[in-house]
């Protein structure tokens, strides 16, 4: 692993110490739900980098899925933060 | 082919690192939905365009190429999503703030702060 991946990757956490900061730290429940969505991009990242340090795919794959379920993950806290039941 | 990789990583390490500070600094939910979405949204894209540039499209660079469709797709959405949600549910803006255009277009909050009656 170059020493170019392992500064991405310390920034990378760094960046989600960040926002699990915000998430305990937000007044309301809405900036939880942002850096909740945000934490979750931020891991894709994370991944990327890490399939390119270790040359293998299967990181990759991983971070897909990840983008995937942040999205749907978000969307359902979005929905329940408005107020609404999910058949609605 | 290498070093532009990884410079185009290290800038978007850069972006994110600038989003999360945003994040953490800013006054408003919407402020920090702004500052946190759009630039980490820009970061992860040029994590991503760096792994194609460093492996080209192989088995590697198919799956960046469509996790960077996915994020430029979906990231926008759930933002929107969010913010329109955070409005409803009746978070305050910051005192700051100027002025609120979706709550004057009668789609959130009333100017008096109570809920709209029909939805």
């Amino acid at each position: 692993m170059s020493a170019v991946a392992t500064i991405l990757m310390i920034g990378l956490v760094a960046c989600g110490f960040l926002c699990l900061y915000r998430t305990l730290a937000g007044p309301t429940p809405a900036d939880r739900t942002v850096s909740v969505d945000i934490l979750g991009i931020l891991m894709v990242g994370f991944c990327a980098v890490l399939s390119v340090a270790t040359g293998r795919d299967l990181y990759m794959i991983v971070g897909l899925a990840w983008s995937l379920l942040a999205f749907v993950g978000s969307l359902a806290l979005a929905k329940f933060l408005e107020g609404r039941a999910f058949d609605e | 082919m290498n070093d532009l990789a990884w410079i185009v990583m290290a800038l978007g390490l850069f972006f994110n690192l600038v989003g999360c500070i945003g994040l953490v600094r800013l006054p408003d939910v919407y402020n920090r939905l702004q500052a946190g979405t759009k630039c980490v949204t820009l970061g992860t894209f040029l994590l991503l365009l760096g792994v194609i540039l460093h492996d080209g499209v192989g088995s590697m660079g198919i799956k960046a190429v469509v996790c960077l469709w996915f994020i430029a797709m979906t990231s926008p959405t759930a933002a929107h999503a969010i913010a329109r949600a955070a409005h409803r549910a009746g978070v305050p803006l910051a005192p700051r703030s100027v002025c609120d255009r979706y709550a004057e277009d009668g789609q959130g909050l009333l100017p008096g702060g109570e809920r709209e009656a029909t939805r």
